[in-house]
C-alpha cells in the first residue's frame, strides 16, 4: 500500500489551520503528536454509548467498559510481544511508571550499590532515581555521551559492574534523536543482574519492539506521543519482576481484601492501578495503536527518514547551522541551534510565521550542559507531516535568522 | 526629558503604526539590539529575573531622586522587551515608576500577544523594575 500522507491529513482536522495569518506547520510531536479522528471518535463513542466504571458493576455499561478496556490491554500485549496482557499496566504516562519501578526497588537497592543512567535522559527518567539514590544510599551513574550525541560504549565494562542493581535508559533520545543500541545495554545489564528498563517514550511512534527478545524487565510507552490522548501511560513488566515490587499507590482497585488493620494487595495488573483508571484514554490510546499499526510503524518510520534527510539537506545551506546530536542513527528529531541566535528567539518568530517547535531544554539539563548549549531548536516529525511543510519550515527559519543576526 | 506617559506613548504609536507582527518584532528585536548591554562581571546570578524563560538580567542604580535599569538578556526578544520598558521607566523619579500604569500594555497590544508563560516574564521584568523603585523611593 502506498503510503498518501495526504489521505492521512484528513484524519487530522486540527492540522488544517492557520496560525497568525498562516498554515499550521507542526514539528512538536516530539512533545506530543496530534490525534486522528479515529481516537477522538473513540472516545465520544464511549462516552455517548458505554461510560461506566470498570471492574466494578454487574450492570451491562460496566462490562462494557471493561471488555473495551481489556481488549486494549490485550492488544498493547501483541503490540511489544509481552507474555501475557497482565504484564500491561496503565498509568499516568511515563514519568508515572518510572516513579512506579524506582519507588518499588527502594527495599531492594542498596548503599554499596549503583544505578546507571545515561547523560541523555529525560529528567522523568533522572530525577525518580537520584531520589531512589537518596532514600538507599546506592549511587547514581551517567553513561556518557559523545560529540555526536551516542553513547560512549566502550566504557561499558566501567559504567556497568558487580555493584549495578539497576540499568534504565532511553530508546530513542527526545533532546537529540539518537537511537540507543539497546540490546547492547540490556546484556551487559543482565549480566551483571541488573534490573533493567527502557523509556520507550521516543520509540513507541516509530520503531516496532519486542520486550520478549529484549528480555527487558519494564518498558515503557506514553500514550500521547503516539496519537492517543494524553495521560495515560503504559508500564510493561515481566511478570516475576512485578510481583517482587510493592505497590506504589494504595486504594481502591488494587486490593484483595481490606480490613480495618491491614489489606492484601490484588495480583498483577490491578496491584499497580490503584483508583479508577483512566478509562477514556485507554479506549482512544487502543484506536491510536490500530491507526499506527494499520499504516504500519515500518512505513511511517520509513516516511519520518524521509523527513528528516530532507530536512537537514535543506537547513545545512543556513549560515551558523549546526545539528545537535548528528549521529548515523537517528529518529526523526532535529535539534539545532543557528550560532549568533538563541533557540529562545527562533522558537518566537518561526511561530508568528506559523510552524510550531520546540525550543529550550526539552526537560534534558544534563545533555544541554554536555554540549554546552543553553537549550536547542527542536524540529521533530511524524506520519503526517509534509516535504510542502519542511520547505515552510525552512523558509521562516530562513527569514528568522535573518532577522535576528 | 520627556515623562513616563510620553515615553509610553511613543512607544504605542510606533507599535500601532507598524501593521504586522513580525515588524513589531523586528522593531523589538532593533531595540534590543542597541540597548546598552552589561558586562560579564555585571550580570550576578542575583540580577536574573525570575519567572522568564530566557536570562533576563536587571540591574537598578539610584540617582538623586530617580531610578536608572540597566538590562541584559541571553535572548533578543526578552533583550528588545527589556529595552522597551527601560525605555519607559529608566532615568525617571523612582516614586513615578512605582506609581506608574501599566495599560501601555494593554495598548500596545502587546500582554494579549505573548503566550501566557511570556506575559508571566514580562510582568515579572516589570515587578521587579517596580520593587527597586519603591525601595528607592523608600
Ligand atoms: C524520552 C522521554 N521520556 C519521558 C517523557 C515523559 O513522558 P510522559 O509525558 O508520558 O510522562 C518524555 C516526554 O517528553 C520523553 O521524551
Amino acid at each position: 500500500m502506498a503510503y498518501n500522507v495526504q489521505d492521512i491529513r484528513a484524519q487530522f482536522p486540527i492540522l488544517n489551520q492557520k496560525i497568525h495569518g498562516h498554515p499550521l506547520v507542526y514539528l512538536d510531536n516530539a512533545a506530543t503528536s496530534q490525534k486522528p479522528l479515529v481516537v477522538i471518535n473513540a472516545i465520544s463513542d464511549y462516552y455517548l454509548n458505554y461510560n461506566a466504571n470498570v471492574h466494578r458493576g454487574v450492570h451491562t455499561l460496566s462490562q462494557r467498559a471493561t471488555d473495551g478496556m481489556e481488549s486494549v490491554r490485550e492488544q498493547v500485549r501483541a503490540h511489544i510481544n509481552a507474555k501475557e496482557a497482565a504484564e500491561i499496566i496503565f498509568t499516568r504516562g511515563i514519568t508515572d511508571s518510572i516513579n512506579t519501578i524506582a519507588f518499588g526497588l527502594s527495599s531492594i537497592v542498596s548503599k554499596g550499590q549503583n544505578v546507571v543512567i545515561t547523560e541523555m535522559e529525560h529528567h522523568s527518567n533522572i530525577v525518580p532515581w537520584q531520589m531512589l539514590c537518596e532514600r538507599t544510599g546506592a549511587e547514581l551513574r551517567y553513561f556518557p555521551v559523545n560529540a555526536h550525541g551516542e553513547l560512549v560504549v566502550d566504557q561499558i565494562d566501567t559504567i556497568i559492574d558487580k555493584d549495578t542493581a539497576v540499568v534504565s535508559f532511553n530508546h530513542i533520545s527526545n533532546a537529540l534523536g539518537t537511537i540507543n543500541p539497546v540490546q547492547l545495554l540490556l546484556k551487559k545489564a543482565q549480566s551483571v543482574g541488573a534490573w533493567t528498563l527502557v523509556d520507550g517514550a521516543q520509540s513507541g511512534p516509530h520503531a516496532m519492539v519486542d520486550v520478549q527478545e529484549w528480555d527487558v524487565d519494564f518498558f515503557t510507552l506514553s500514550s500521547h506521543k503516539m496519537y492517543g490522548p494524553t495521560g495515560l501511560g503504559i508500564l510493561y513488566g515481566k511478570r516475576e519482576r512485578l510481583e517482587a515490587l510493592p505497590p506504589y499507590q494504595g486504594g481502591g482497585e488494587m486490593i484483595a481484601t481490606v480490613t480495618m488493620k491491614e489489606s492484601s494487595y490484588a495480583g498483577i495488573p490491578h496491584k499497580f492501578e490503584a483508583g479508577t483508571p483512566h478509562i477514556e484514554g485507554i479506549i482512544g490510546f487502543g484506536a491510536a495503536l490500530t491507526f499506527v499499526n494499520e499504516l504500519g510503524i515500518e512505513n511511517i518510520a520509513a516516511h519520518e527518514s524521509e523527513l528528516l534527510a530532507y530536512a537537514v539537506e535543506q537547513c545545512s545551506s543556513i549560515e551558523g547551522f549546526r545539528i545537535i546530536g548528528d549521529s548515523l542513527n537517528k529518529a526523526s528529531v532535529l535539534s539545532f541551534v543557528v550560532d549568533g541566535t538563541h533557540s529562545y528567539d527562533l522558537g518566537v518568530l518561526l511561530d508568528q510565521q506559523g510552524v510550531a517547535i520546540r525550543t529550550g531544554q526539552h526537560c534534558t539539563q544534563p545533555i544541554m550542559d554536555a554540549f554546552c548549549v543553553s537549550g536547542t531548536a527542536r524540529a521533530s516529525f511524524a506520519l503526517y507531516n509534509t516535504k510542502e511543510e519542511i520547505d515552510l519550515f525552512k523558509a521562516a527559519l530562513v527569514k528568522a535568522v535573518n532577522m535576528l543576526k | 526629558m520627556s515623562s513616563i506617559q510620553e515615553k509610553q506613548q511613543v512607544l504605542i504609536d510606533d507599535f500601532d503604526f507598524l501593521e504586522e507582527w513580525m515588524d513589531k518584532y523586528s522593531h523589538i528585536i532593533e531595540m534590543g539590539k542597541s540597548m546598552a548591554t552589561l558586562s560579564e562581571d555585571e550580570k550576578e546570578e542575583d540580577l536574573l529575573v525570575k519567572g522568564c524563560q530566557s536570562k533576563v538580567w536587571l540591574k537598578a542604580e539610584k540617582n538623586g531622586d530617580h531610578v536608572i535599569f540597566k538590562a541584559d538578556a541571553d535572548a533578543i526578544i526578552a533583550k528588545g522587551i527589556v529595552a522597551m520598558l527601560i525605555d519607559v521607566f529608566s532615568d525617571q523619579p523612582a516614586k513615578e515608576v512605582a506609581q506608574a500604569d501599566l495599560d501601555f500594555l494593554d495598548k500596545m497590544g502587546l500582554k494579549d500577544h505573548l503566550s501566557p508563560t511570556r506575559a508571566n516574564g514580562l510582568m515579572s521584568m516589570i515587578t521587579q523594575m517596580k520593587y527597586y523603585a519603591l525601595v528607592f523611593a523608600g
